[in-house]
């Protein structure tokens, strides 16, 4: 399984003392703790916002609250994992069992009601063999 | 004739830029282009100019897309519906989009020195600016210019000993082993015996624990070097690359004022009435005989429009277009809506004086962290006046999307926190902020398209390419992700499509 949260930025290794935590911001030391909850709302909720109701603008972002396409659970799973259209992939970000949370989360708040559970299992064979890291494009 | 100008300065060679000089007077028909961004305001331009009648379809109520500049009283909603309004003094801007531009990308310098857009210096590397690792050196911001000088200099003490031992005997012949020796005493800030050491060799790069002065206590005092493995250890070195790319080398120059500074005079070129602002695009077709564009008034929503003409150049984002219908094959809606959007997020704040220059000796340039707020830069421009806008945060990708879950209060809020972990200054000389997290931007949705070798190998081609009468032209269809030069080049070469198109019909 690959490792949670790539160290994008100036990693640091020497840890000698923990740092505060701020609740704001996932530390990559910590990362592997996150819940389904936080990574929607440290990430999910920039496009699909806090109530998960989506927004509009020159298009749009859908919204996640009463979505039947989330009663498929390959489908959030897949989005997640490969993204579609302008929505990023998340799969060199998150674990398997980071994007089984997260979908998990989805389907169970903001007025779905999915009783199906998703397992990193079901979310391992959509994890792609090609890398898709951003370049260290800062224009 | 100005691209043998070009020639004879020796700059063209590297460029893919050619002004378009062929178009010139010979076009005939209509083209409707849709974004007024530098790629639909390059099109329009020239398509105009070529003699085609060219109408535009904007959605904002200004030209210029990302390239934008925001100033006092400025207001802006961004998706979510959190407005901020810019409360900035008179006089002073920040650019949440493109910020600088590279002395090579002759496409976008060429449009400036023809409409007149003054530049000036953009200061992208300062050895005075800081690194600052939050575990490395207790979380004290050290300078970048002796993170540097001793990373180069132990690298240079320790090659320098390896030759010495004659471990490069295998490797170089005796005579290139003592120039090697002699350049890495130059390179390194080494000492007579090929050490990196306290003294007057490393001093000269890192600087002085006091600096050489006048008068009788003048002489200076030698730094101390910090050792090899401590350098590595606190991977300072990380923050140091960036500007030994070809995109951030110096010279880097900005326009002055503001970056809408180049939208305005694309505007002003283009003429009176043919940029159509506040139209949303909500479906394009076509036909053998022409396009039509279905758009709503972004003022009078509901309503549909329609606007037809002979040819079509779309810039509009793909994260946006990828939404709209639009009748192109099958390869080409395929190609639309593999490119997903980077994240990027931005801080920009005025403070009430220019500590940064007042306590800190740093004159622009760009302050690299390993916090949350990513880089922080400097304005290269009011250098010594009272106040400044500082881009106090420049995330990317996970800590971009961290900010975009945000409301504009708290982004700006966590930039002071943890800006003033390298400048203490921040709290006590904030006055105002403006937070733009690119995914919250209705016209774009996103920072620029994200393409990676696979996806390119496998869309770009049909993403390019002339689809009937409909072509597409921005950043995202060239390989310069992001820059205004890849918006120019492109939009270049789709006019070109379209122009000899038409010229084929005429004939035809």
């Amino acid at each position: 399984m690959k490792t949670v949260i790539v160290a994008l930025s100036m990693g640091i290794a020497t840890a000698v003392h923990a740092q505060s935590m701020d609740p704001r911001f996932i530390d990559q030391k910590h990362a592997a703790e996150i819940t389904g909850e936080q990574t929607f709302t440290h990430v999910c909720q920039g496009c699909h916002m806090a109530d998960a109701k989506g927004a509009v603008g020159a298009g749009h972002y859908p919204a996640l609250a009463s979505n039947p396409k989330l009663a498929t659970k390959a489908y959030p799973v897949v989005m997640v994992m490969n993204g579609r259209g302008g929505m990023p992939p998340f799969s060199m970000l998150l674990t398997d069992a980071q994007v089984a949370d997260v979908v998990n989360y989805i389907r169970t708040h903001f007025g779905n009601h999915y009783a199906d559970t998703v397992t990193a299992a079901d979310v391992e064979p959509f994890r792609s063999t090609t890398p898709n890291r951003p370049r260290g494009h800062r224009p | 004739m100005m691209y043998q100008a070009m020639t004879s300065l020796g700059i063209a060679a590297a460029s893919p830029y050619r002004p378009p000089t062929s178009l010139q007077g010979t076009g005939q028909g209509t083209v409707l282009v849709l974004g007024a961004g530098l790629a639909g305001m390059t099109a329009a331009y020239e398509l105009g100019k070529a003699g085609y009648k060219v109408r535009v379809l904007e959605y904002n109520d200004r030209p210029g897309g990302r390239t934008w500049t925001l100033r006092p009283g400025d207001a802006f909603t961004e998706l979510g519906g959190q407005r901020q309004v810019c409360r900035f003094d008179p006089g002073m801007y920040f650019n949440p989009g493109p910020w600088r531009i590279p002395y090579h990308h002759h496409g976008v310098l060429d449009y400036c020195r023809r409409f007149g857009v003054a530049l000036e210096p953009f200061i992208q590397v300062n050895q005075n600016a800081y690194i600052y690792g939050k575990d490395a050196f207790g979380g004290k911001p050290q300078r970048m210019r002796e993170v540097q000088a001793d990373f180069h200099g132990g690298i240079a003490d320790l090659l320098a000993k390896v030759a010495g031992q004659g471990g490069l005997d295998q490797l170089v012949s005796r005579e290139d082993r003592e120039i090697l020796l002699e350049s890495l005493r130059q390179f390194g800030g080494l000492d007579a015996q090929y050490r990196y050491v306290k003294g007057p060799d490393s001093s000269g790069h890192r600087g002085y624990a006091k600096d050489p002065g006048g008068g009788p206590d003048a002489a200076p005092a030698f730094s101390q070097p910090v050792g090899l493995s401590d350098v590595l250890n606190a991977r300072l070195w990380t923050g140091l690359g960036m500007a030994e790319f070809y995109d951030y080398q110096p010279a880097m120059l900005q326009p002055v004022g503001g970056m809408d500074a180049i939208a305005k005079a694309f505007a002003r070129e283009i003429g009176e009435g043919v940029i159509h602002y506040g139209a949303k695009v909500t479906a394009i077709a076509q036909d053998d005989r022409g396009v039509t564009v279905s758009y709503e008034d972004t003022a009078s929503p509901g309503a549909v429009r329609r606007e037809k003409a002979d040819w079509c150049v779309c810039t509009i984002p793909l994260s946006v277009l990828s939404q709209i219908p639009i009748q192109v094959s099958a390869a080409k809606q395929a190609a639309i809506a593999a490119v997903p959007y980077m994240s990027s997020s931005k801080v920009g704040i005025q403070f009430k004086r220019r500590f940064w220059e007042e306590d800190d000796a740093i004159y622009g340039g760009v302050t690299m962290t390993d916090l949350p707020i990513g880089m922080m830069a400097y304005p290269s421009h009011g250098i010594g006046t009272k106040k400044g806008v500082m881009l106090a945060s420049y995330a990317f990708f996970l800590e971009a999307y961290e900010f975009t879950a945000m409301n504009p209060d708290e982004r700006i809020r966590k930039t002071i926190e943890y800006g003033a972990k390298v400048h203490p200054q921040f709290p006590d000389a904030f006055e105002s902020g403006m937070a733009i997290a690119w995914h919250r931007v209705p016209f774009a949705m996103g920072c620029f398209g994200w393409w990676t070798d696979a996806a390119r190998e496998k869309h770009y081609a049909d993403l390019c390419s002339m689809d009937g009468r409909i072509v597409l032209a921005g950043e995202h269809a060239s390989y310069l992700p992001a820059w205004q030069e890849g918006a120019v080049l492109s939009s270049l070469a789709a006019i070109d499509m379209v122009h000899r198109r038409a010229i084929e019909g005429a004939r035809s």
